[in-house]
């Protein structure tokens, strides 16, 4: 998922037959109370995923941003399944997010969770994805993508350092945080004026399919899912990433193990094998 | 004192006051563990509160339990309390983050619409006095060796904090 600016037209509100604004998609309790556009909290559907809505709203105070994202119920799940899936669901995201806090990943915080009713409360991340911020550069320097690497590749090695493996690891999913700017408020800082628009922290967002894994078989394969997705969706620059491989490598214990196994990864992929 | 009010919890709005060199610390204790419902107040030692937005966070877990109907302490008050701890043990929770013989600042938290009401009463009965409740007067007020047990933390820094506000969303889980 990637964040764009926040809408500033409430296209995620109609009007019912009193006149008075309702939310369009479902919101789980307590987060159900009607608010009329002027009032705070004002909650703004972002996204909707496959599986989840993310909202733009507050939490705890009308100053803090949060994004909440909420599992709604599946009716083509069979209904003891389904609350048993999105508990665990939530339940695993949120458990990662907080034992990656716990070893200082830059994740999101997690403010709050109701894993019965299927949301949880994170940290707003001001700034872009940093797919946008790679599309958004016009002339390449290999220099400034490098350090831009160095960051996102520490990030990687943190983690499965840790024995996490972020799955749906891809551009789309690490938001560049850009130094300097303030977090409050709703206007998104336009990428491109930072000084050097890769210049900021990065943090990694998105774990609904996070598991906590130490086989190498699972970090390779999320190696190559950041490698295709990389490929495909920055092509300009896909001659980077055998820096992010070296890195990598060079990051922790284990790493030139996962490298290995990344190989025979690859060589798994459809219409890979060269016969008939 | 102040009126705060969580967003998505308008229903439930707080009275909230911080109030230092409290004398009578040991007869509020007393009205609670008689159960006098005159004081039904969340009673918090300041000296283990990291921030503003700690304790809230406390209180919205508390709020939610209490509507969802999976509080597991005796009422919304008490279960701020609890939620603050990691610990599943009310009475711990209590001893560790609740008013004790030695608290001398006091976090006092009411969930109740009746500002004037419950300001009044905490102001007659509460000996001490009132200042703002800020992160800065909570930041000179806490004892970092009574956190850094408290939440098995090694620091009490920033990121100690989002961490231990994770850990409230996710207990009992």
């Amino acid at each position: 998922m990637s964040f764009t600016a926040i809408p500033t037209a409430s296209n995620s509100y109609e009007l019912n037959d009193s006149n008075e604004v309702q939310p369009f998609h479902s919101l789980p309790p307590p987060f159900t109370t009607i608010s009329s556009p002027g009032q705070t909290p004002s909650t703004k559907l972002i996204r909707q995923g496959a599986e989840a809505l993310l909202y733009y709203t507050h939490f705890l105070s009308p100053s803090l941003p949060c994004a909440l994202k909420y599992r709604p119920p599946k009716s083509y799940r069979h209904p003891i399944l389904d609350k048993r899936l999105t508990r665990a669901r939530i339940l695993a995201e949120a458990r990662v997010l907080v034992r990656c806090k716990r070893e200082g990943v830059n994740v999101p915080a997690v403010l709050g969770a109701g894993w019965e009713e299927g949301w949880i409360a994170i940290e707003w991340i001001q700034g872009s994805t940093v797919r946008d911020a790679i599309f958004g550069r016009k002339t390449w320097r290999q220099e400034s993508q490098a350090s831009h690497e160095g960051g996102e590749k520490d990030l990687v090695d943190w983690l499965c350092g840790r024995e996490i493996a972020p799955s749906r690891l891809t551009t789309s999913n690490l938001m560049l945080r850009p130094t300097g700017s303030g977090a409050e408020g709703g206007e998104e800082p336009s990428a491109k004026s930072a000084a050097t628009p890769f210049d900021g922290t990065i943090t990694l967002i998105d774990f609904g399919l996070a598991a906590q894994s130490s086989q190498e078989e699972d970090r390779a394969v999320d190696l190559y899912v950041l490698e295709r997705a990389f490929g495909s969706t920055h092509p300009e620059v896909e001659h980077l990433f055998p820096e992010v491989l070296k890195a990598y490598g060079e990051s922790y214990k284990g790493a030139k193990v996962v490298l290995r196994r990344l190989e025979d990864v690859r060589m798994r992929g459809r219409k890979k094998s060269m016969i008939g | 004192m102040e009126t705060i009010v969580l967003p998505h919890l308008a229903q439930y709005p707080l009275q909230v006051g911080l109030f230092l060199d409290v004398q009578n610390a040991q007869f509020l204790r007393q009205q609670l563990l008689d159960g006098n419902t005159e004081f039904e107040y969340a009673f918090l030692d300041a000296a283990v509160l990291l921030s503003r937005q700690h304790v809230l966070a406390a209180c919205f877990r508390a709020i939610n339990d209490m509507l969802q109907s999976r509080m597991k302490s005796k009422n919304v008050h008490s279960e701020i309390v609890f939620s603050l701890s990691p610990n599943n043990n009310i009475s711990e929770c209590f001893r560790r983050f609740g008013v004790g013989e030695t608290t001398t600042n006091i976090v006092a938290i009411k969930v109740d619409s009746n500002t004037f009401r419950i300001q009044e009463h905490l102001q007659k009965h509460v000996q001490g006095q009132i200042v703002p409740f800020t992160d800065e007067t909570l930041a000179s007020l806490r004892d970092e060796a009574r956190v850094r047990k408290a939440y098995k933390v090694d620091q009490a820094g920033p990121e100690a904090e989002a961490f231990i506000i994770g850990s409230m969303a996710l207990k009992g889980s």
